[in-house]
């Protein structure tokens, strides 16, 4: 039986003091990372284009807006445009809708997490950031219920402690780790392999 | 791999859409499925069925639902002038060559409550060229479609609207195109009267008249590849020769085989003219 990666795919949701955390960890994770990197962070109405430009210039990774209708590729870190929620289709390529705002925000955390467990579910992992709401908790459980794997900033480390402690409360993390300890969680889940029948229930 | 319950779910959506199809004549097959997963999920909290799949007796015996289910399913989410710099883009680049043209026809397609057609009236009324120009807003939502024929806004919503108004180019107020009472606000019948409201479902219906500008704006996202392409190629074969097609910021004319029809005139802004030559 040969070994296969536990995480295929990584999701990330932050809100406020995101920006800051999310220059914290893309920019740590390494060249070869096996797997695509989809972020929705709640920027407001137009910084998007300024904020992936810069984290371009500080990434390994190529870090790019997530493509309506382009498939999702290992190794690439895109962010989802601003004012458009991001879902996954079930071949892995991005949707974008301009339905109406779901907890106040559009992108919607919950939206991503929720559809990306129908894609890749237990070889999903889905990091819950900083944030001044509870965007991302109920699509924390939804990863959760599909077999994935949950990551939670430490509120203690989080500029706003809303989002990551919402996501504690769902009782779905599987880890709970400060700012400086997620970078190096995300690569050794990617990297780390097991017999493809252990992951099965 | 998705869980049994994900792959549950994927078959009561398949039978939802068979549903519609098959009794209705409404076909999403070829709607993108994670937001059509949502609508349909959306739809059956509506009204008021434990699983999608309870929704089936209701689709398939209830003979009043539709006008729900058409509602819930095209979610009808528009608002005046979103966008500012398209709009601008259109009041400065593409009114002035339009204004060449003795009669103008100009389809918005998924106009739902019809805020988008509004904004582009006024922008013709303000270039001087609304008195020569037939606006065919369509959608497949009716009820939305009765509420844009209306033309009543809540009052705050005009004024939430006038800072999108003055960056999409405008220098007179928006509140002036409507008549304001008891907290509401109806768009001026001078303007109306240059916007027809029609049903038109882009899955089925065709080519209905030659039109100058096409504008379908977050319209496409909905739509899987295949359909996608049959759209833009009811959009070109609608289109005169040198006639114009905006589409939504984030929407692509990709690999579609319409897509050699058209040169981009402003690629951000997703302004394109269809060229001369069809090739």
């Amino acid at each position: 039986m040969s070994p296969r990666p536990v995480v295929q795919a990584v999701v990330i949701g932050c809100s406020a003091g995101g920006i800051a955390a999310l220059h914290h960890i893309l920019p740590r994770l390494p060249a070869d990372l096996p797997v695509p990197v989809i972020v929705v962070c709640h920027t407001g109405p137009s910084p998007t284009d300024l904020f992936s430009s810069v984290l371009r210039r500080d990434c390994r990774l190529p870090v790019m807006e997530a493509p309506e209708r382009g498939t999702a590729r290992p190794g690439h870190i895109y962010v989802a445009p601003a004012d458009y929620h991001l879902l996954m289709e079930e071949d892995k390529t991005f949707a974008l809708s301009a339905d109406p705002r779901v907890n106040n925000a559009r992108p919607a955390i919950d939206l991503l997490f929720e559809s990306a467990a129908n894609v890749w579910g237990e070889g999903l992992l889905a990091v819950q950031l900083t944030g001044a709401n509870d965007d991302g908790a109920a699509g924390m459980k939804e990863v959760k219920a599909a077999g994935g794997l949950c990551l939670v900033q430490d509120p203690a480390t989080a500029t706003a402690t809303a989002m990551p402690e919402a996501a504690i409360a769902t009782g779905a993390a599987d880890w709970v780790a400060p700012l400086d300890w997620i970078a190096f969680l995300i690569t050794s889940l990617c990297f780390s392999s097991a017999p493809a029948q252990d992951c099965r229930p | 791999m998705p869980s049994k319950h994900e792959r549950t779910r994927a078959i009561e959506v398949d039978l939802v859409v068979e549903a519609l199809a098959r009794r209705h004549g409404y076909d999403f097959s070829d709607y993108a499925k994670a937001s059509l997963r949502r609508r349909v999920a959306a739809l059956a909290v509506t009204l008021g069925c434990p699983t999608i799949s309870d929704l089936l007796p209701r689709l398939l015996h209830d003979e009043a639902i539709l006008p729900t289910v058409l509602s819930t399913l095209s979610v009808p989410v528009t608002e005046m002038f979103r966008d500012p710099l398209v709009f601008k883009a259109i009041r400065e680049h593409i009114l002035p060559v339009l204004a060449t043209y003795p009669r103008l026809n100009i389809w918005q397609a998924g106009s739902a409550t019809g805020e988008e057609a509004y904004s582009l009236a006024i922008m013709l009324e303000e270039a001087g060229l609304l008195h020569k120009v037939q606006i065919y807003a369509t959608d497949i939502n009716d009820a939305a479609m009765a509420k844009a024929e209306e033309g009543i806004l809540p009052a705050d919503q005009i004024a939430k609207y006038e800072d999108a108004y003055r960056k999409a180019g405008g220098t007179r107020t928006l509140a002036q195109y409507f008549s304001l009472g008891y907290g509401f606000a109806k768009l001026s019948a001078s303007l109306k009267d240059h916007i027809s409201f029609a049903h038109h479902n882009l899955v089925s219906d065709g080519v209905f008249c030659e039109v100058n500008m096409v504008i379908c704006r977050n319209v496409l996202i909905y739509f899987d590849k295949s359909l996608q392409d049959h759209v833009l190629g009811l959009f070109e074969a609608s289109l005169s020769r040198g006639g114009f097609l905006c589409l939504g910021s984030r929407e692509n004319l990709g690999g579609s085989a319409a897509a050699h029809h058209f040169t981009p005139l402003d690629r951000e802004l997703r302004l394109f003219k269809k060229s001369g030559e069809a090739s």
